[in-house]
């Protein structure tokens, strides 16, 4: 009993040295990966931030994965107002049709330019808009002729 | 309003849409699920309009712009007939595609509006964002037009092949990345405006060898598509509600593309290849001359009164019909006799995925009455009546049993193993994929030609006496 008592000692110390020895090499990697952050910072990224570019390309993965699991629990019986509401969503591009034509040129040499860009927001705002209402509720009349029995 | 709280008002939109479509894991909460991708759809606009206030003149474009539009889509949701949807869808994203490239073209002459830097010194970056949101958006137009104008028979069903299709397809693709790759150097506008003109041939060439049968994989590819193309442009305005819906958008399509390959157990690349469904494919053997069992409305409305339980397996040709409503009578009158019926869906049945089941909710057939292929197909052996309705290469058993033949591996719903199988047609015709289907010479096999509404109307009133 006192035996493997003993034993059960001597493992744990092993592990405990063991994991000390992890610890140290951690601490040194962190060390090592703060430095090669700081470098990265001072060459080139303003301020040591890291670029919201970086944080964009992260949240698009994460969204794919979610759409990905999100849309296999879609029912086979509602794929096609799964189609019409993506659809609808995906307008939600107007946002870059509402700047487009909303702008308004600064100075002389804007002006030619944002006339352009007035004139391709305007359209696209019509286009983006006959998806938006268009798409949500065709989907709103499709789901609404689903009924269970009785 | 700060540019903090407008990011998080967009962080909620997105996850808002990512509720929309969570809500459609089950019809109960799926109307819900829409009213969520609604207010996202307000909130982002909201945050918009209050971030960058347009000028008087804008915003009166904006209001004009937002109820032209808004007042056609509208009109075109409430009036559109069901048996439309895979038109309606494919012409819903022609229309994200062109938004897409008409927002980068607008981004490219009004870069500090979009915070992308100074007219001639937009950021290289921005450059290439924008030019994938452009030629995606693009193709995902022209793309989509040909398949509006395919699904709605403007233009054949049949593959159109154009000669060395393969190699324009790939010299079109190599040219993309040649203009895209001078844009961003030059930042001049003439490569943006080719970059464009060649997505849209590129759009055009990857639809036109693609068959009809095959249109259930081009609506969801397209649908694909258009997510990535707002993704694109989401990258470029650093937007993140259009990031996140386009990446969710991006993942929907493809899952459905290959929801729908499986379907027809054909690889993505031999659908985008095309070619499918042009030349008849199958055992040669000359015309056939074997005879069938032609019966009557009555005869077949005698079969049925006297079965116990009735599997109904729908396909394009009910859509082509309108027959879902007359069916839906015809079930109804046999319920009250006391028989069972259900509904058996292929997931390639009818022009694009789940076709067949909002035809069917359009005609009240109720939705727990409506089966999918691996859920019904072993109900088929103690069914009595096999009532097929305009379907045909999604029941052929050559599926299973011949090799050589075009639609061999395919899941198929097994048809031929209930007691008796009504087969309605307009004719002798083979499918789309231009197989001959072995089960209309069985002996078990009844075929009832002509409209399948009629016919079905026909049954319904022998059904009453």
């Amino acid at each position: 009993m006192t035996d493997s008592t003993q034993q059960l000692l001597e493992k744990a110390q092993a592990a405990a040295e063991a994991a000390r020895h992890l610890a140290e090499q951690a601490q040194h990697y962190s060390d090592e990966l703060a430095h090669t952050a700081a470098a990265a910072a001072a060459h080139g990224l303003a301020g040591g931030a890291i670029d919201p570019f970086v944080f964009r390309v992260a949240i698009f993965a994460m969204a794919v994965f979610v759409g990905y699991y999100v849309v296999w629990s879609v029912t086979p019986a509602l794929h096609t107002p799964l189609m019409s509401v993506t659809n609808a969503i995906s307008s939600v591009i107007i946002v870059g049709a509402l700047l487009a034509a909303g702008v308004e040129g600064m100075t002389a040499a804007e002006a030619s330019g944002s006339w352009w860009a007035n004139a391709f927001g305007f359209i696209a705002v019509i286009l983006a808009s006959v998806n938006i209402f268009g798409g949500f509720l065709v989907t709103e009349r499709m789901l609404s002729m689903y009924k269970k029995k009785g | 309003m700060s540019a903090n709280i407008a990011a998080l008002l967009y962080l909620v939109a997105g996850v808002l849409f990512i509720f929309a479509l969570r809500g459609l894991s089950s019809p109960a909460t799926s109307r819900e699920g829409n009213r969520y991708g609604m207010i996202g759809m307000a909130i982002a606009v909201a945050t918009t309009l209050l971030t960058h206030f347009p000028s008087f003149g804008g915003l009166l474009m904006i209001v004009i712009g937002v109820a032209i539009g808004g007042g056609a889509g509208a009109f075109i949701a409430q009036r559109v007939p069901m048996t439309k949807m895979p038109e309606l869808v494919a012409g819903f994203h022609a229309l994200v595609g062109l938004a897409a490239v008409l927002v980068a073209a607008g981004a490219f002459f009004a870069p500090r509006a979009f915070g992308i830097g100074d007219a001639n010194e937009i950021h290289a970056g921005s450059l290439v964002e924008m030019s994938l949101g452009a030629a995606i958006g693009a193709i995902t137009f022209t793309g989509s037009i040909i398949a509006f104008l395919k699904l709605s028979e403007r233009m054949t069903g049949k593959p159109i092949l154009l000669p060395e299709r393969h190699t324009i397809n790939i010299m079109l693709g190599v040219s993309l990345l040649a203009l895209t790759a001078l844009f961003v150097g030059t930042q001049s506008g003439v490569w943006l405006l080719l970059l464009i003109l060649a997505s849209f041939a590129l759009g055009v060439t990857l639809i036109i060898p693609i068959g009809g049968a095959d249109m259930p994989v081009v609506v969801s590819m397209l649908n694909s598509y258009s997510g990535w193309a707002a993704a694109g442009i989401g990258f470029t305005l650093g937007n993140l509600a259009l990031i996140i819906t386009g990446a969710l958008v991006g993942s929907s399509g493809a899952i459905l593309s290959y929801i729908m390959c499986k379907g027809m157990n054909r690889s993505f690349i031999s659908v985008i290849l095309g070619g499918f469904g042009g030349e008849v494919a199958g055992p040669a053997g000359g015309k056939e001359t074997r005879n069938v069992k032609q019966g009557s409305a009555e005869d077949a409305a005698y079969i049925m009164q006297n079965a116990g339980k009735i599997i109904i397996v729908p396909g394009y040709g009910m859509a082509v019909a309108q027959a879902q409503h007359a069916l839906r009578e015809m079930a109804d009158i046999l319920k009250k006799e006391g028989v069972d019926i259900k509904y058996a869906i292929h997931p390639v049945a009818g022009r694009m995925p789940g076709h067949m089941n909002v035809l069917l909710a359009e005609a009240n057939v109720p939705y727990d009455e409506v089966f999918e292929l691996e859920d019904i197909n072993s109900e088929f052996g103690q069914a009595d009546v096999a009532f097929v309705i305009g379907a045909n290469d999604v029941t052929n058993p050559a599926a299973k049993t011949d090799k050589t033949s075009a639609i061999y591996g395919m899941p198929i719903l097994d048809v031929e193993k209930a007691k008796t199988v009504l087969f309605l047609k307009r004719g002798m015709g083979s499918g789309y994929a231009g197989v001959e289907n072995e089960l209309f010479f069985r002996a078990n096999t009844m075929m009832l030609f002509g409209d399948a509404k009629k016919t079905v109307e026909s049954i319904v009133k022998s059904l009453a006496h």
